[in-house]
């Protein structure tokens, strides 16, 4: 099947830059608001989330939190870690948005919620991710969507901020 | 099943050790959390048997298992059946059939744990085996040198003195096994009598000729035992050529790294107190040691290779 690219950088940044509106509308003020990517696709967009933040209001601590211990298929599949979880700062009280790049089964948002909960107890957490595929196993939803992308469980979406490509 | 077992630092291979050694890092995260645990192995269960004394050992591996949620059974040899006549071979295979996902073995003879890998499903892990290999001291000193010295790209170039009793120290054998496998020179340091009949690594017989050449000294325990059996003088006398003495120390450039598996013989091949030196990593090797194991359990147990499945349909 040949590769379909969905969205364009200048899309991505458009997306990313409307998301970071968004969080800055619903969090007035942004106090204790706390970026958190889930490792690994949601690195980078934490931090371009928390560039476009610190232009558009100011700025908010960044952190990233690797799920692959709290998964639930440990041992039926290979897991391959990301990088090392880093949180520089307590999340206890704090209003942390979880950030992946993909949303899709809902099955590694669920272990990085549980990641989470052991470096504290947040007062709310929400969900941002750049495309949301469908096909949810858990009821789990985003609060901010860059694109809702309708995918067929065979195809394979990458993302990142040079694009959307769908395989 | 072979794949999932760590039972040396040559079956292992480099490609292994590098994703053990990552991993390593995720667990040494979790280490450093106010609450140090995470549901990683939840509903396996990993059982000790350790045919020789090891308490730093055992206890090693069984606080990583805790730290990954696993249920941790301990075999204690000294008041099992063995002493009643039953062969080791029924003994691992009534364990295993209490459902073990992982052995953890230490036995005096070399070559046990590859014995129990035919009589079992469960994944063996080596915890030491006679004179002959102890892969996680040697996964634990390598991740030591690595993250002490920021080289988690290998240890290309890096010159390495192991020093003491190599014919007889399985440490010594798994640890300059894993460093040369990642590109380290080493270098062993010890009286004729107590080197192994075959070496393939330049050999020097004073610890002078490497102090001021080396970027990691590792010292060996020197075992009292072996002054009964006449392979050294006397111990001052191995202190005299192979001892970290202050004189040698003031001569170690700061950042050399001084490593020992523990536990140490003070006043025989270390008479500095290690905490003025500067580059002991000692008290490191321990706390990477734990880390490391919940590395290798994590990389046996939930690593998609289906010991559980295996394990279970062996009932």
């Amino acid at each position: 099947m040949a590769d379909k690219r969905v969205l364009g950088p200048d899309d991505v940044r458009r997306a990313t830059t409307r998301m970071a509106h968004e969080i800055v509308e619903r969090n007035r003020g942004l106090d204790g608001v706390v970026l958190v990517g889930i490792q690994r696709g949601g690195v980078w967009l934490a931090e371009s989330l928390a560039a476009e933040i610190a232009r558009i209001e100011r700025t908010v601590p960044v952190g990233s939190v690797d799920a692959s211990l709290y998964r639930d298929d440990i041992g039926l599949r290979p897991v391959s870690p990301g990088a090392v979880s880093e949180l520089q700062f307590g999340i206890d009280g704090a209003s942390v948005v979880l950030v992946d790049d993909v949303l899709y089964t809902g099955r590694t948002v669920r272990a990085a919620l549980d990641a989470l909960s052991d470096y504290g107890r947040p007062g709310a957490v929400q969900l941002a991710v750049l495309v949301d595929r469908g096909h949810r196993e858990l009821p789990i939803r985003p609060d901010y969507v860059g694109k809702n992308l309708p995918t067929s469980a065979t195809e394979e979406v990458t993302v990142s901020a040079d694009g959307v490509i769908i395989t | 099943m072979s794949g999932s077992n760590v039972l040396s630092v040559e079956e292992l291979g480099v490609d292994r050790i590098g994703r053990i050694l990552d991993l390593a890092d995720h667990m040494a995260e979790v280490n450093r959390r106010p609450n140090p645990k995470v549901p990683a192995l939840r509903g396996k269960t990993v059982c000790n048997v350790f045919f020789e004394d090891s308490t730093r050992t055992r206890l090693s591996f069984e606080t990583a298992a805790r730290r990954l949620s696993a249920d941790v059974m301990t075999f204690a040899v000294g008041q099992s059946s063995l002493n009643k006549g039953e062969s080791l071979r029924d003994t691992v295979e009534t364990i295993a059939a209490m459902g073990v996902d992982a052995f953890v073995v230490r036995h005096g003879s070399s070559g046990a744990p590859w014995q129990i890998t035919s009589w079992t499903n469960a994944a063996v892990i080596n915890a030491g085996d006679g004179w002959h290999a102890h892969p996680t001291q040697a996964l634990l000193d390598a991740y030591t040198i690595r993250t002490a010295l920021h080289r988690s790209g290998g240890l290309d170039g890096l010159r390495v003195a192991i020093v003491g009793d190599l014919k007889h120290s399985r440490v010594a054998r798994s640890t300059a096994g894993i460093l040369s496998l990642l590109g380290a020179s080493v270098t062993l340091v010890a009286p004729r009598t107590l080197l192994p009949p075959f070496v393939d690594l330049p050999v020097v017989d004073s610890i002078d000729e490497v102090v001021g050449e080396v970027d990691v000294l590792y010292l060996l325990r020197m075992q009292r035992e072996r002054m009964n059996e006449a392979l050294v003088p006397s111990l001052r006398e191995y202190t005299m050529r192979f001892g970290l003495t202050p004189a040698r120390a003031a001569r170690l450039a700061q950042q050399v790294l001084v490593m020992h598996p523990g536990p140490m013989n003070r006043g025989v091949e270390i008479t500095v107190d290690p905490s003025e030196l500067p580059g002991a990593v000692i008290t490191q090797q321990v706390a990477n040691g734990i880390a490391v194991r919940m590395a290798v359990l994590f990389d046996v147990l939930g690593s998609g290779v289906d010991a559980l499945a295996a394990a279970r349909s062996e009932l």
